[in-house]
């Protein structure tokens, strides 16, 4: 398994030398692919009609946030062949400026998943036609999943009296959102150690802490 | 006399349409009677799910998968916890997988049973729908008895289940076994050769193989169109590569062959079932691993290290090493997925979630395209869709 893997990895690096970047076997036995995002489209189209491939389905498109890496978003693709009963992982990385061309052309299904991958990380495609929030409600404002997103949001609804109608308005927490800190301090210095950041073992000083016991 | 004027109009369905299974909002555009473009509006049911679990450690975040496709809970938290296990290495115990696959088939009847009877009601049949929830009740009863709830089960563990099964439940579920196909039989008297019901149904939302695939189509969608493929055969997972049963396949991909494979898959998911009774091994239900699951109670009261570990893991919740996962199981509408990233600490960074219904939600413009308004209601019962799972 592990092997036809292998195989498939090199069998597409090889034929899209400049659209791939990298193909990687991880140790849960998935194939990434890593391409291009200019040549997402090209990649998925040889990914579904070449004969050693034959990815017919994409099961799933989704985006994922890494604030303070550039370019600051993944969109990875998920795609199934059922002929020869493996899957695959496509990657990109992109920018929140920079579209990403639009897999609809390819696969029908991909026209709410990218819908999706809008509405919650703000990640435009070009040539969708369709590219609407989906989600979220009507005008609604941000993008959820992204990581400065807050997760208690920025409003909330409440019944307006006077207006007689649902209302939104900033949103107001009794209680402060608690975030605990669970990392357990046992695993390496706790914070505010001074010994931790000192040399270890060697001056005057690290002999005295040594002696001390 | 002047020809009148025809013009398309719009009209809304739903939100609290009763065919509309939850909160579905449909903007149709019809031409007369047909329906020219269905537009569903979703998300009326999004609650951040995937946000949510991004704020929570592995173990609070098992809860939240219930809470997706209600229906039928447990196979939701099997996604995830093999997900989990995965990036863990974690090697389950024999009976904790037993448990698992006969949940799982469970949760595929609760589901089957629903949505069969339900799609019946909406089509204009009453009586199947007031059998079935008799069995579910009964169902239900032994998610209660494995678990200690009804519908939100919450039970599955990384690392295995979180109870052994009470004295006497496998008998009683064995029972259940042998009566359940003859209240299938009744209700199949009822529905498949009905003609009001095969007016309704035969050739309505015709899906081809080419567009199944196209459109991603999964599960028991996919194989009404006519394509074998069952994760339960092909990837195996669990023990199902170790029971014997069938996948039901159609031929044509309309809203009858998706009701003839639903039911068709109950009758083998109860041979599943017997078959998981009758192989069912003896020992733990959790792995060994005092950093993975909690000790037993009892040894907490005498054991310093037992309690330690019990308060880190209602804490701070185990670690799971970097790295990223797809774990995807056969859940009763179709491929359910999770796509998990985890960066090492002991919360997920990122957790996507894949619901079959969203994909199959996003096919039903093609599928009620120059059908009546009716077929519209027949499509969408016939897809078998749940707004928990879609709108996450």
């Amino acid at each position: 398994m592990i092997q036809a893997l292998t195989d498939l990895g090199d069998h597409i690096a090889a034929a899209l030398p400049n659209d791939v970047l990298s193909t990687e076997i991880n140790r849960c036995g998935e194939l990434t692919v890593t391409a291009r995002t200019v040549s997402i489209q090209r990649v998925l189209t040889f990914l579904r009609d070449d004969s050693a491939c034959l990815f017919k389905q994409v099961v799933d498109i989704c985006g994922v946030d890494w604030p303070g890496r550039e370019p600051r978003f993944d969109v990875v693709y998920h795609l199934l062949s059922m002929k020869h009963n493996q899957r695959v992982r496509v990657k990109v990385k992109v920018d929140e400026e920079v579209p990403v061309p639009s897999a609809t052309a390819i696969y029908s299904a991909a026209g709410w998943f990218e819908r999706e991958v809008w509405d919650m990380f703000g990640i435009t495609f070009a040539d969708h036609l369709d590219l609407r929030r989906i989600l979220t409600d009507y005008g609604f404002e941000g993008h959820p999943l992204r990581k400065d997103f807050p997760l208690s949001g920025y409003v909330e609804m409440h019944y307006d009296d006077e207006q007689k109608r649902v209302v939104y308005r900033p949103v107001e927490l009794t209680q402060d959102f608690r975030s605990f800190d669970f990392l357990s301090p046992w695993e390496g210095p706790p914070p505010g150690d001074e010994k931790a950041a000192m040399p270890a073992a060697d001056g005057p000083a690290g002999e005295k802490a040594r002696g001390r016991g | 006399m002047a020809e009148a004027e025809i013009q398309n109009y719009t009209i809304n369905f739903g939100p609290q349409h009763p065919a509309a299974h939850g909160v579905l909002r449909l903007v149709l555009e019809m031409s007369g009677e047909v329906v020219d473009r269905a537009d569903p509006h979703i998300g009326l049911l999004h609650r951040g799910t995937e946000k949510l679990i991004e704020h929570k450690t592995y173990t609070q975040a098992v809860p939240y998968f219930d809470r997706l496709d209600y229906v039928g809970t447990m196979n939701q938290e099997h996604a995830f916890v093999l997900a989990a296990e995965r990036l863990l290495g974690l090697e389950v115990p024999e009976r904790a997988r037993y448990i698992r696959t006969l949940y799982c088939e469970i949760g595929r009847q609760l589901n089957h049973i629903l949505n069969v009877t339900a799609f019946v009601l909406d089509v204009g049949g009453m009586t199947p729908l007031l059998w079935g929830f008799e069995e579910r009740e009964k169902l239900m009863g032994f998610y209660e008895r494995a678990s200690g709830a009804r519908l939100h089960a919450n039970y599955f563990r990384v690392g295995g289940v979180a109870f052994d099964l009470p004295a006497g439940l496998a008998e009683d579920i064995a029972a259940w076994c042998d009566s359940f196909p003859k209240v299938l039989d009744e209700i199949e008297v009822l529905v498949t050769d009905n003609r009001i019901f095969k007016q309704r149904t035969v050739d309505i939302g015709i899906v081809s193989e080419e567009q199944a695939l196209d459109w991603g189509f999964t599960g028991p969608n996919l194989r009404a169109s006519g394509v074998p493929w069952d994760l339960r055969k092909s990837q195996p997972y669990e023990v199902y590569d170790r029971l014997d049963f069938d996948i039901p396949v159609g031929s044509h991909g309309d809203c009858y062959d998706r009701y003839l494979v639903r039911v068709a898959e109950m009758r083998e998911s109860v041979k599943i079932m017997r078959q998981c009774l009758e192989q069912m091994p003896g020992g733990p239900v959790r792995v060994d691993d005092r950093k993975i699951t909690p000790p037993p109670r009892a040894e907490m009261k005498r054991s310093m290290e037992a309690l330690i570990h019990h308060f880190k893991l209602f804490t701070e919740g185990f670690h799971v090493p970097a790295g990223e996962v797809y774990a995807a199981v056969e859940a009763p509408k179709g491929e359910f997925a999770v796509y998990l990233i985890a960066d090492g600490t002991n919360r997920p960074y990122r957790c996507k979630i894949r619901p079959p219904g969203y994909v199959h939600l996003q096919a039903l413009d093609m599928m009620s395209k120059g059908h009546m308004l009716a077929d519209v209601v027949a499509n969408i019962g016939s897809i078998d869709i749940v707004f928990g799972e879609i709108d996450r």
